[in-house]
C-alpha cells in the first residue's frame, strides 16, 4: 500500500481550516469533522477497522483535502478507513447495488418505461425507501432506453482526423446518452474523430461505498479496455469529472493500485473542459460561436476541483458571445455520489446543498451549469432549475443543435429538462 | 492557459496582490496549496504593535526606526507612501466589512486571553473593543464553547497595563438548543446565520448589562452575515457592541477571505487550490511559465511576472530539514536570516530570541528575491508576505501588516517594472 495517504497525517498541525469548511459536520453533529475523524483518528486505527464509524457519515466530496494547507490527504484517510469499516461488518446491499451504476443500468435499460415509472411512483419509492433504503425523495435520473454505446454504433464520423477516446462512464451511457452526443459533436466541429470504447463502470461509487476489492476490479477492467488506446497516444476525454478523477488520482491514491496500465491512462486523462481549453490555448479550439444571451450560474462540483484544473469550463464559456456565467462560491451540492440517495443521509446531502440552491435560485436562472451527472441531478431536484454540462452550452453556440450534421443529434433528442 | 501573474499562495499577501492587479486589468492566476492564514489569524491588519518590549502607539512614526535599525526589514522595500496607500486601498477594498483605524494610532483590542493587543486596523465589529478609551466592559462568553473564557478575559484585562483604566466583569450565557458537545466557532457562525441566534443575544443581553457597558462577544456572529447581524445586536441593544478575536478557526478572517476571493472572482482572477507550484520554465533571469502540478501532472502556465506568497516555515514556504538545512520550496531562491552551519540554530525558550525567527528571502526594492551579491534572480518575481525575511512578525505583531504592504507594493512592481528603485524608505 502506497503509504503516503496515512504518513501525511503527520503533516496536520491542528489548524481546523479543513473543519471550517467541511460541508457535512456544519450541517450534522452525526459527522464529528474531517480533522477529527482522519489525521486524529487515523493515528488510533493501526491495522484495525476505525472504532468510530462516524467516519461513514463522510461524504467524500474531498473539499478537506483541497484547502488544508499542510497537504494532508484527509479525504483519502477517511475513505480509507470507511472501507475497513465495511470490510469487517460487510457492505449492506443497498450500498452494492447502488455503488454498481453498469448493474442497475443492464437492468433498467430494456424495461426502461417501467422502470422510470417505479423510480418516480410515490408507491414504490416509499416501498423501496422501507425494504432497501434508499430515500423516497432522492433525485434518480430516468433510463434512456437506448445507451450512448448502442446510439454510438450507428453513428458514421470523420475518417482522416486525429483522434481522440472517449470514456463517457455510466451517467451518459444509460441516463444522459444525448449529452453523449452533444460531445461528440462539439469534438468532431473541432476536427477529432471520436472513438468509444467499450466500456464499464470506474469503480468510484463502489470505492465511495467501501468495497474496495470489487472497487479494483471495476477499475481494472476499465483500465484495460482504456489502455490500448493510451498507448497508441490518443487522449482520453471523458465529460464525467468525478470518474475521470478516479483514473486520474484515485485509483491509486485510495485504492493504491500500482498497474502500468493505470498510470498510463491516468496520464492520458483530460476531463472535456480541460482538453477543450487546452486546444484553445494552442488556438486550435474553433471559436465560430453565435451569440446566447443567457446568465447561467456555474457550479464547479467538489470532485471537479480535485482536478486542480482551475476551472476551465469558464474559460471556454467566456468565449461565446452575449453568455454571461456567474461562479458561484459553494463547495458541494450535497449529494457526493451516492451518497445522499440513501434514507440515512438524504436530509443532511440537502441542508449541505442548501446554500447551493438558494444562490442558484437567487439569480433567478431557470438553467444552471454544473459538470458532474450526480451534481446536475441534485441542483435541479433541489431547485427545479434546468442543470446541464457545459457542454451543451457550447454546443448551442456553436448552432450544432440547428444544424445536426453529426447525425446523431436529431431534434427529438434533444435535451430535455432534467427529472426531478 | 498564460497569464499576466500567477501569484503563488491564498493568504492575506497573495490575495492583496491578486485583487490589485486584476483590478487595474490583469488576468491572474492565484494557485495554493490550501487556504492561508487567514482563517487562523483575527481579521485585523497589525502593522507593528511592538518596537522591542514597547508597544507602539503610532506605527506611521515608529516603522522608520524599525526600518533603519533593521537593515533587511520588508517594510525597508516597500516604497515611501505605499504602506499608507495600501491600508487605504485595503480598506476601500473590504468596504463591506468596514475598516476602521489608520496608520498614525494602534487600536488596542481585547483578544481571546484579555491581552491588549496593537492593530492599525480592524473590521468594524471588532473596533469598538479599543480599550484605550477606558469605561465599563463586560465580556460575554457561550458555555461550551473551547477555549473562549470571558472570566479570564476580564481578569487579564482588569490587570493589563492600559493609558485608561477600565473595569471589567464576565457574563458566561447557555446558547439556546445545542444539537452537540462539541462546539466550534464555525458552527455558531453557522447558526447566527441562519437560526436567528441574534434574537436570542439579544435578549438574554437586554437587562443584564448596563447602559453604559460596552459588550464583548467572542467573533463569531455569523460568516455570510456577520456584519450585517453585529449592526443589528448594536442598534437593538443600545450599546456598544464588539467581536472579540477567538482562537482558530478565525470566523472574521474567513469573512476576510471570502471578501477577497469573491472581489477576485468577480474580477475574472482563477483561483485554484489544492496544487503545488513547483518550479518555473526561465530564460536567463526571467521566469516564462510556473509549473503547478495538479491531479496527474505538472501544467506550466505563461505568465509576465510572479508573485511568491507562499508563506513562511508554517505554511511550507520555507522548510528546514533534518540536518538544518534551509530550503525555499517553490524556486530554490537563496535566502537569508539563517545562521551559519557550525552555529545554534534553536534558542531553549520559545519565546527566547530565535536564531532562524528572521529567515525568509531578501529581496530589492522592487521586492525581488536576490542572490548573495544583491541581484534579482529573476527579474519578474515579486515576494511578498510570510516567506519575506528580515522580520519578527510575532514579536514585532507586523505580520499581517507586512501581507498588506508587500501585496500592494509587489502589484505594483509588477505593474511598473520599469519604474526606477525608491532608495528612501516608509517615512
Amino acid at each position: 500500500m502506497n503509504d503516503f495517504i496515512r504518513d501525511s497525517l503527520d503533516h496536520c498541525v491542528k489548524c481546523t481550516i479543513c473543519e471550517t469548511y467541511c460541508p457535512v459536520s456544519q450541517v450534522t453533529p452525526l459527522f464529528p469533522g474531517p480533522k477529527y475523524v482522519g489525521p486524529q483518528a487515523e493515528r488510533y486505527r493501526g491495522a484495525g477497522p476505525s472504532a468510530d464509524a462516524s467516519v461513514d457519515y463522510c461524504s467524500g466530496c474531498g473539499i478537506c483535502t483541497q484547502v488544508c494547507p499542510q497537504d494532508v490527504k484527509i479525504a483519502e484517510i477517511n475513505s480509507r478507513a470507511r472501507a475497513k469499516l465495511w470490510e469487517k461488518r460487510g457492505v449492506p446491499l443497498r450500498n452494492q447495488m447502488i455503488a454498481r451504476p453498469t448493474v442497475v443500468g443492464r437492468l433498467g435499460t430494456p424495461v426502461a418505461p417501467l422502470a422510470n415509472w417505479a423510480l418516480h411512483n410515490r408507491a414504490v419509492r416509499g416501498a423501496v425507501q422501507r425494504v432497501v433504503g434508499i430515500h423516497r425523495d432522492a433525485p434518480m435520473p430516468s433510463f434512456a432506453g437506448r445507451t450512448f454505446q448502442r446510439r454510438s454504433r450507428s453513428h458514421r464520423g470523420p475518417v482522416d482526423a486525429p483522434a481522440v477516446a472517449y470514456f463517457h462512464g455510466c451517467g451518459t451511457n444509460y441516463y444522459e446518452p444525448v449529452l453523449g452526443e452533444m460531445v461528440v459533436a462539439v469534438l468532431e466541429h473541432n476536427g477529432f474523430r471520436v472513438i468509444v470504447p467499450q466500456q464499464d463502470c470506474c469503480g468510484l461509487p463502489l470505492q465511495s461505498n467501501g468495497n474496495f476489492p470489487a472497487a479494483r476490479t471495476y477499475v481494472r477492467r476499465l483500465v484495460d479496455h482504456l489502455a490500448p488506446h493510451a498507448r497508441a497516444g490518443l487522449p482520453i476525454v471523458s465529460n464525467s469529472t468525478s470518474c475521470g478523477l478516479m483514473l486520474k488520482r484515485e485509483a491509486h491514491e485510495i485504492l493504491g493500485i500500482e498497474d502500468d496500465n493505470l498510470k498510463l491512462v491516468s496520464e492520458s486523462m483530460f476531463d472535456l473542459c480541460e482538453f477543450l481549453l487546452r486546444l484553445h490555448e494552442r488556438g486550435a479550439l474553433r471559436t465560430d460561436f453565435g451569440s446566447l444571451p443567457l446568465t447561467v450560474p456555474y457550479h464547479a462540483p467538489c470532485q471537479q476541483r480535485g482536478h486542480g484544473i482551475g476551472k476551465p469550463a469558464l474559460d471556454l464559456l467566456a468565449l461565446v458571445p452575449d453568455l454571461h456565467m456567474i461562479e458561484l462560491d459553494v463547495d458541494c451540492c450535497g449529494i457526493a455520489g451516492t451518497y445522499g440517495l440513501k434514507k440515512e443521509k438524504y436530509e443532511i446531502s440537502m441542508a449541505v446543498g442548501k446554500r447551493l440552491f438558494d444562490d442558484i435560485t437567487a439569480t433567478g436562472s431557470d438553467l444552471a451549469a454544473c459538470d458532474s451527472e450526480t451534481c446536475r441531478w441534485q441542483i435541479a431536484h433541489g431547485t427545479g432549475v434546468t442543470a446541464v454540462h457545459p457542454i451543451e452550452l457550447l454546443y448551442r453556440a456553436y448552432g450544432l443543435d440547428r444544424r445536426t450534421r453529426s447525425g446523431l443529434v436529431t431534434a427529438e433528442a434533444q435535451p430535455t429538462p432534467v427529472n426531478r | 492557459m498564460s497569464y499576466d501573474t500567477v501569484v503563488v499562495g491564498a493568504g492575506l499577501a497573495g490575495l492583496t496582490a491578486a485583487l490589485r492587479l486584476t483590478e487595474q486589468g490583469q488576468r491572474v492566476l492565484v494557485v495554493a496549496r490550501g487556504v492561508g492564514a487567514t482563517h487562523l489569524a483575527p481579521a485585523t491588519v497589525d502593522v507593528l504593535g511592538y518596537a522591542g518590549d514597547a508597544r507602539v502607539e503610532s506605527p506611521a512614526s515608529d516603522v522608520a526606526a524599525l526600518v533603519a535599525s533593521s537593515r533587511d526589514h520588508p517594510y525597508g522595500h516597500v516604497p515611501a507612501g505605499d504602506l499608507t496607500a495600501a491600508l487605504d486601498w485595503f480598506r476601500a477594498r473590504t468596504e463591506a466589512l468596514g475598516y476602521a483605524g489608520r496608520l498614525e494610532e494602534n487600536l488596542l483590542l481585547p483578544t481571546a486571553l484579555g491581552v491588549p493587543k496593537p492593530s492599525a486596523l480592524a473590521p468594524r465589529t471588532m473596533s469598538g473593543g479599543d480599550l484605550r478609551m477606558g469605561g465599563r466592559f463586560v465580556f460575554v462568553g457561550f458555555r461550551g464553547f473551547k477555549d473562549f473564557h470571558p472570566t479570564l478575559i476580564a481578569d487579564n484585562i482588569a490587570r493589563a497595563r492600559l493609558p485608561t483604566p477600565i473595569s471589567a466583569r464576565a457574563l458566561e450565557l447557555v446558547l439556546p438548543a445545542q444539537r452537540r458537545v462539541d462546539m466550534s466557532g464555525r458552527l455558531i457562525a453557522g447558526q447566527f446565520d441562519t437560526e436567528n441566534l441574534s434574537e436570542w443575544l439579544i435578549n438574554a443581553l437586554r437587562n443584564r448589562v448596563d447602559p453604559d457597558e460596552r459588550i464583548g462577544v467572542p467573533a463569531v456572529l455569523g460568516l455570510r452575515r456577520g456584519d450585517e447581524i453585529w449592526q443589528e445586536l448594536e442598534t437593538r441593544l443600545e450599546r456598544k457592541v464588539f467581536e472579540v478575536a477567538t482562537l482558530p478557526p478565525s470566523i472574521a478572517g474567513i469573512r476576510l477571505f471570502d471578501a477577497l476571493t469573491n472581489a477576485l472572482r468577480a474580477g475574472g482572477a482563477r483561483i485554484v487550490l489544492g496544487v503545488r507550484a513547483v518550479g518555473a520554465r526561465t530564460t536567463r533571469a526571467r521566469i516564462d511559465a510556473v509549473d503547478v502540478a495538479n491531479a496527474t501532472g505538472t501544467v506550466s502556465h505563461p505568465t509576465g511576472a510572479v508573485v511568491l506568497a507562499s508563506g513562511g516555515f508554517a505554511s511550507g514556504g520555507i522548510e528546514l530539514d533534518s540536518f538544518g538545512a534551509a530550503r525555499e520550496t517553490v524556486f530554490d531562491l537563496p535566502l537569508i536570516g539563517i545562521p551559519e552551519a557550525d552555529r545554534v540554530r534553536f534558542a531553549p525558550g520559545y519565546f527566547d530570541a530565535q536564531p532562524l525567527a528572521g529567515a525568509g528571502v531578501g529581496t530589492d526594492d522592487l521586492l525581488r528575491p536576490v542572490d548573495s551579491e544583491g541581484s534579482p534572480v529573476f527579474t519578474n518575481l515579486h515576494a511578498a508576505g510570510a516567506i519575506l525575511g528580515g522580520a519578527v512578525p510575532w514579536k514585532e505583531k507586523s505580520g499581517t501588516g507586512i501581507s498588506v504592504a508587500t501585496g500592494y507594493a509587489a502589484a505594483r512592481a509588477v505593474l511598473a517594472p520599469a519604474a526606477p528603485a525608491v532608495a528612501e524608505s516608509v517615512p
